[in-house]
């Protein structure tokens, strides 16, 4: 029986991150992922002849830089590219605003007077997410034995509310649970710059922009930060496998030992320890600790024996939200679509379709009946304009966040797949006149795609709804929020637990560091 | 001409209270209503003929016992009466009840679900733990946690103490409510439909939210916080209708040597050197006094009755930003017999409860959809209840008067004003829905008073309608109600307080606000409060 | 491996259920002989039921159970069948005690814990065939059962309402029983179940009680139920069969130093008040934790509390001085400090002494075991007359009958 220090199971990115953090600290660790290719919701898939993309997550706006730093990432080929991409609002109606730089530091197409309280809303809220920010990257608090870095953490947020000032820490206090429309409603008049951040506040989550707490939706994504611009995104050459394949490098750089085509069947457990894994071969690996990048309920549920659990801690996982409400769409295009108001620079970037609050809030009201939108809120990519070897010669890629498409759909996504595909073409094709007529070949993944696809259950790439209630001293479950498990010697490092998903490296950088002083 | 040592704005009961606790304080009180009728939104009208309604709030919990006790309300004819339970009629003619009685509760309950009617022991044991932890902030002032006054301070240690107090299961229990959707937070005990749909009724009456919009569970401990003679949670009638509360408020009042003028419309509140000094009323008469305390709400106070350049933009901003959002409606009717609910078994004590006729908590949410739109709901929510079942004095013998609180009810149909006949449009909404459940019901009917947010803002004043003087989310509640910074009845214009449900801890016919105001009135006087019995032990 | 859950009630059976309402207190099937005995009209609610708090006289009713057979009706327990391949894995996870260790035809007291390892009941476990068990205790559990149940292949019903019970207690009830016909009764040891044939169907004897005496209780479809009584009525009359109320019952069991959930302890889901809930080792139940056994729920935090001294309670019996009952009666030390609450407390009719059970903050009760007293505010006439007495920490039960365990039971 082959013997490792760590076992780490599923090589997304979290996965990886953490697993070359252990392979650092001198350990054996062994990666061990169920699909023939490493990265997770980080990949770059051929979908049609010829035609490549990031199936998944398909922007990069959330690697941390401690990540980056810690595994010399870009030494391992991680590159910016061209640098940061813009937002254009595209809407059948009116022209775009464009946002350029990090999060729109810098606006076009919109007024003088708009620009100016667009200025003053992005900085209030830059300034909310750095208080906001520190907790990122630290395991959450454990309530009732807060720890001395707990205190520190804590002190330090209040001490820098405090220097921001009166009126801003009040502002902070009263704004944090809010809803995005209203934010936006209080500082902005523009409807095009409402839509966007209602699509923003709520993309990812079963929420509406008139949803109170979406704004911390928003505060998720401004905590983010690429090439050093807070809220900033861009699209990686190579699509977001590349980023797969850096964490690889960085990996095996460390030593790690990756096996594909291994998916696991069993955490074994005795007297209360984890103590190796069975694949479903049925090959067993023993190590000294067991890592999980895997969705919490996969890992307790499906991977081990529940009665080695407690009915509390089962009943709150089972609990926990995690019913996607993204699909995925990737379209084969003959050739680029024509955007007249639209610079090919401004095309390479992301180009959301959510005209005003009350439609993102209209796409959402059926999602909460298991319907999906009649008219959905949409953010597009063209990868292949700035990387020309993602599609033929003259060909292009456009890659789509499509939200709201329930993952318990009523009519079930058998029969809805196909009703849903029609009515985001249609919603695509008035916004860009002429597209289906260029369309080689559509595919479009439905929540349950991504699940059966990318073993994400409820196909939510958050690993469990990232609201209020299941966030922080929260995630993945009250009273167990962190790394640990109640199965000692296990831990987990995936997008369940803090902070949350999206492709930031955090939860495997915590948990990394969590489980080096843990076990050290 | 007399210099008042207050005048207060609003004779409701908010008003009322903090008047009555004035008054006995030793000054000299004057209460200026526009109606000619006193009691705000807890009023009880006459509108035909020997039938007393209770035309807004209707029934009584939050009411604050301290409070009852120390204005003497019961000397003053003040009784408030339990009701037993209630029912929620299901669409295949069945119902589900809750009663007093914890067994048959359980056992109805079991009807739909055995899993249900067990859980919901632990539902009530979080809910009132939680209650429990709340209760005792309602009669306190919050903290200004941007302030480093002592006081301020002082307060913020004892919030921070009571958190510290709680397990980590009971902060996590306290996340979750401040937090989720009532309906996410129901989905954890329940798996039925109906039992669901009628304990989420409390999470969204009075708000603009759907059940499935996070911070509905709050609004549920809200209407949960209260009791009736120490029972946490239980709903009472008062004796001749909700208008008994204020008007054993203006007896005490008045008693006690206060001054009520109806018929005095202010126009605005007079200021001089940045100081209140008095009121001028619509006619133009204008009455002096060292100090005003305002029972309208924040905007209306703020945005009708003082100039802007008295106050700071950014204070003008933020309570332009308090969101005040009407979303009920309702409907008083006078009967001239019981109606008649064929699916409830004879002489049911549910009818003595409130009833209800939605099943589902996605009726309750798509009545949400259509308020978003600018609409009434085209299948309300209706909470009803014939208060003459225990109370027949309201009313001639035989006869009955019935509240339909209907929700969603927007302020504005459709971005315009209301008209009469959406008014009828609306209440015609509520019939049918009532008729579909009780046979006969239309003909029952000898008088009808409809109230839509317009009625409920041009009679009562509360702005758009809004029933409890401001949206109870998180950005609206504590140290935020109304405005972040002036938290504590105060406001920029020395001499000139709030006392209303825009102030902590909200709305409902609690008292708490217009309690709470009188304290900080008479801590800026340097008097002594002793006329004000501390709040009631939680332990 | 799917949850199989019990299948909610159709639209018309859910009607035709509407009627209880007209009945705030529900009958067991024993009613109308209850009815016909009662004497007192003491009534007390037993979660919903009518029960009798005694029928003729609380005093005599005791002494039924001591020196001839006493009948109190026990259908108001609540009850839940556990059956399926994994009935014994599913309750070896749910309890403390080592369910593999329970043969069929079997009975043991045991008691299960929350996550935090808090008691959230006891009662006793039934295991009438390998594959399947009832459950029986005071509060209401199904939601917690059926979501332990996740991963089992078990099904779970809530049967208080189908199932009937009836305590048969006293020196003289094996003989009762025997000429009730119920052949063969006296080979069966303490914790023994057996089936016995009653009308077309059965009738599950069981050698358990709440009295610490010879006893058996019986358990039997409810439809069955009123012609078991008559047949034990029937047979009785020769042994001295009397019926009783909960008053007679209470002391003899604090007699046999047995507690009560939600009387001697609250339980972990009952308590409004967090600091309330107790673990296993606080209310004298540390004997359950069986930790050679497997995982089973709040193992963790057992294990952790124990590691870290977090016991912060322990129950113990009490012998007061005097002879007035100590009821409610706060225990100090030194006759100064507090250190704890009695919660049961009688003057013991067979060891003719002052009992009680207490809930001692450690290490009073624990290490600290002198100097022990009670503060009895005896209320006589309108009158408080305050009595400070020692107590002294003695074993449980206060009364221990030789013939609770002697099998075969002599015949009186």
């Amino acid at each position: 029986m082959t013997s490792s220090d760590a076992i780490v199971i599923g090589g997304g990115h979290n996965g990886l991150v953490t697993a070359a953090l252990l392979a650092r600290s001198g350990r054996k660790v062994q990666v061990l992922e169920a699909s023939d290719t490493l990265g997770g919701a980080a990949r770059t898939e051929e979908f049609a002849p010829g035609f490549k993309v990031s199936t998944v997550a398909h922007l990069l706006n959330q690697m941390h830089p401690d990540v980056i730093k810690a595994l010399k990432l870009e030494s391992h080929g991680l590159s910016f590219g061209k640098g940061v991409s813009p937002t254009v609002t595209l809407s059948e109606n009116t022209a775009p605003a464009i946002l350029h730089g990090g999060y729109g530091d810098r606006l076009d197409g919109v007024s003088a007077g708009e620009a100016a309280a667009w200025k003053a809303l992005r900085a209030l809220l830059l300034r909310q997410t750095d208080i906001l920010k520190r907790f990122l990257t630290s395991p959450p608090p454990k309530i009732g034995s807060l720890t001395r870095k707990d205190v520190i953490s804590f002190g330090g947020a209040g001490l820098a509310l405090a220097r921001l000032g009166r009126d801003d820490m009040r502002e902070f206090m009263r704004m944090i649970l809010m809803n995005i429309a209203d934010v936006a409603d209080e500082h902005l008049s523009d409807d095009r710059l409402k839509g966007l951040l209602a699509f923003d506040g709520t993309v990812g989550h079963h929420l509406g922009p008139r949803s109170p707490t979406s704004l911390l939706g928003l505060y998720y994504r401004l905590a983010g930060e690429t090439a050093g611009e807070a809220g900033a995104q861009v699209l990686p050459q190579g699509g977001m496998g590349a980023i797969a394949a850096a964490l690889a490098k960085a990996a095996e750089a460390a030593g790690v030992s990756m096996r594909t085509g291994a998916p696991v069947g069993r955490i074994e457990i005795e007297n209360g320890r984890a103590t190796s894994v069975t694949l479903e071969s049925g090959e067993t690996l023993k190590a000294d600790i067991v890592v999980s990048a895997l969705n919490p309920k996969t890992t307790f549920t499906d991977l081990m024996d529940v009665r080695e659990l407690d009915i509390g801690f089962v009943r709150k996982l089972r609990h926990m939200r995690m019913a996607g409400n993204v699909a995925k769409l990737h379209l084969a295009l003959d050739r680029l679509p024509e955007i007249d108001t639209l610079t090919p620079e401004l095309m390479a970037g992301r180009m959301v379709i959510a005209p005003g609050t009350d439609y993102v809030e209209r796409a959402f009201n059926p999602a909460k009946y298991g319907a999906f939108s009649e008219h959905p809120a949409i953010e597009l990519t063209l990868p292949s304009l700035s990387d020309p070897a993602l599609a033929p010669d003259g060909a292009c890629v456009l890659s789509a966040v499509v939200q709201y498409a329930p993952y318990h759909l009523r009519e079930g996504w058998a029969s809805g797949k196909v009703k849903f595909l029609e009515r985001v073409l249609e919603r695509l094709e008035s916004t860009l006149p002429g597209l289906r007529k260029t369309v080689r070949h559509a595919e479009l993944l439905t929540p349950v795609d991504i699940e059966t696809r990318y073993r994400m259950p409820g196909g939510h790439w958050h690993h469990g709804e990232l609201q209020a209630d299941q966030m922080f001293v929260s995630r993945p479950i009250a009273g167990h929020a962190g790394y640990d498990t109640p199965v000692d010697g296990l831990y987990l490092c995936g997008a369940g637990t803090h902070p949350g998903g999206g492709v930031s490296g955090l939860p495997g950088l915590n948990a990394a560091r969590h489980i080096l002083t843990r076990e050290a | 001409m007399t210099t008042w040592d207050a005048i207060v704005i609003g004779a409701g009961h908010n008003g009322l209270v903090n008047a009555c606790y004035l008054q006995r304080a030793g000054l000299n009180v004057l209460v200026v209503e526009k109606n000619d009728w006193i009691g705000g939104a807890a009023v009880s009208r006459e509108l035909t003929p020997n039938y007393l309604y209770s035309n807004c709030s209707y029934v009584c919990s939050l009411f604050r016992p301290e409070i009852m006790r120390d204005l003497e309300l019961p000397r003053f004819g003040l009784q408030v009466v339990p009701y037993e339970g209630g029912a929620v009629f299901t669409q295949d003619g069945d119902y589900l009840a809750a009663y007093h009685d914890h067994h048959a509760h359980r056992r109805d309950f079991a009807r739909f679900s055995k899993k249900d009617a067990e859980s919901y022991d632990r539902y009530a044991r979080d809910v009132t733990r939680q209650c429990r932890f709340i209760q005792p902030l309602l009669l306190r002032t919050a903290p200004d946690p941007a302030s480093f006054r002592p006081r301020d301070l002082g307060e913020l240690i004892y919030l921070g103490r009571k958190f510290g107090e709680l397990s980590a299961e009971e902060l996590a229990l306290t996340i979750r409510f401040w937090t989720m959707s009532i309906s996410d937070f129901l989905d954890e005990y329940f798996e039925t439909d109906v039992i669901k749909a009628y304990l989420a009724i409390s999470g969204i009456i009075g708000t603009a939210l759907g059940p499935m919009s996070p911070g509905t569970a709050y609004v549920l401990l809200h209407h949960y916080m209260g009791e009736v003679d120490g029972s946490v949670g239980a709903w009472g009638f008062a004796r001749g209708g909700m208008g008994a509360i204020t008007k054993a408020l203006a007896d005490s009042f008045r008693a006690s040597g206060g001054t009520i003028r109806t018929e005095a419309e202010v126009d605005r509140v007079l200021i001089r050197n940045g100081r209140a000094t008095g009121v001028v009323l619509a006619d133009g008469e204008e009455l002096k006094a060292k100090r005003v305390v305002s029972n309208a709400d924040v905007k209306r106070t703020f945005l009708n009755f003082v100039a802007e350049d008295e106050l700071p933009d950014s204070f003008v901003k933020s309570v332009r930003n308090f969101k005040m959002r009407g979303s009920s409606g309702k409907v008083n009717i006078a009967l001239d017999s019981m109606p008649e609910f064929p699916a409830l078994p004879k002489n049911s004590p549910c009818l003595q409860g409130d009833l209800h006729f939605t099943d589902t908590i996605e009726r309750m949410e798509r009545a949400y959809d259509d308020w978003k739109d600018g609409r009434w709901s085209a299948d309300p929510m209706l909470d009803i209840v014939i208060p003459t079942t225990l109370d027949p004095t309201m009313v001639p013998p035989g006869k009955h008067f019935m509240s339909c609180f209907s929700q969603y009810c927007p302020p504005k149909v459709e971005g315009r004003e209301w008209t009469d006949a959406d008014r009828d449009a609306f209440a015609e909404t509520v019939i049918s829905q009532i008729a579909d459940y009780s046979p006969g019901f239309r003909d029952r009917i000898v008088h009808m008073e409809v109230r839509t947010p317009r009625e409920i803002e041009n009679e009562v004043g509360l702005t758009e309608g809004n029933i409890f003087q401001g949206e109870l989310t998180f950005d609206q509640l504590l140290f935020n109600r109304p405005v972040p910074g002036y938290a504590q009845y105060r406001s920029p214009v020395h001499g000139l307080y709030l006392c209303g449900s825009s102030t902590h801890p909200g709305g409902g016919v609690m008292g708490a606000p217009g309690r709470n105001a009188a304290k900080e009135i008479l801590r800026d006087l340097s008097r002594p409060v002793k006329d004000m019995s501390p709040a009631h032990d939680v332990i | 491996m799917g949850l199989m859950r019990p299948a909610l009630l159709s639209v018309a059976e859910r009607k035709a259920a509407q009627g209880h309402i007209h009945k705030i207190k529900f009958d067991t099937p024993f009613q109308p002989r209850l009815d016909a005995l009662m004497q007192t009209h003491e009534w007390y609610d037993w979660a919903g039921y009518r029960a009798p708090h005694s029928l003729w006289s609380e005093e005599l009713e005791y002494f039924a159970i001591r020196s001839q057979s006493a009948l109190f009706d026990i259908s108001p327990m609540v009850k839940y069948r556990i059956e399926g391949p994994d009935a014994e894995a599913f309750c070896n996870r749910l309890t403390l005690r080592d369910v593999t260790k329970l043969k069929p035809g079997r009975v043991h007291y045991t008691a299960w814990c929350d996550d935090s390892g808090h008691v959230l009941d006891d009662g006793t476990l039934f295991r009438l065939t390998e594959t399947r068990f009832r459950l029986c205790c005071q509060e209401r559990h199904l939601p917690w059962l059926l979501d332990g149940a996740f991963g089992f292949n078990v099904t779970i019903c809530e049967e208080t309402e189908e199932v009937s019970g009836l305590a048969l207690q006293g020196p003289t009830t094996c003989a009762l029983l025997k000429a009730a016909g119920f052949d063969g009764i006296e080979t069966l040891k303490p914790f023994d179940i057996r089936d016995f044939a009653h009308q077309d169907g059965t009738v599950t004897v069981s050698r358990t009680g709440f009295t610490g005496d010879l006893g058996y209780e019986l358990f039997i479809d409810t439809r069955r139920a009123l012609s078991l009584w008559d047949r034990l009525w029937d047979a009785g009359g020769p042994y001295g069969l009397r019926a009783i109320g909960y008053a007679a019952l209470n002391t003899a069991r604090i007699e046999a130093g047995l507690i009560v959930a939600n009387a001697d302890f609250i339980t972990a889901e009952t308590a409004l008040r967090a600091d309330r809930a107790r673990l296993p080792d606080e209310i004298g139940l540390d004997w359950m934790v069986d930790l050679k056994k497997g995982p089973f729920n709040g193992r963790r935090a057992i294990e952790a509390a124990r590691r870290d001294g977090k016991a912060r309670f322990v129950l113990v019996g009490l012998e007061i001085e005097g002879n007035v009952p100590a009821d409610q009666a706060i225990v100090y030390h030194r006759k100064k400090r507090e250190v704890g609450l009695v919660t049961a407390a009688i003057w013991s009719p067979t060891a003719k002494r002052n009992i009680a059970l207490a809930t001692l903050e450690r290490p009073y009760g624990d290490s600290i075991l002198n100097d022990l007293w009670v503060e009895i505010y005896a209320l006589r006439e309108l009158q408080y007359t305050r009595l400070m007495k020692r107590a002294k920490v003695v074993p449980k039960p206060f009364v221990k009958l030789a013939r609770r365990t002697q099998t075969p039971p002599g015949d009186f």
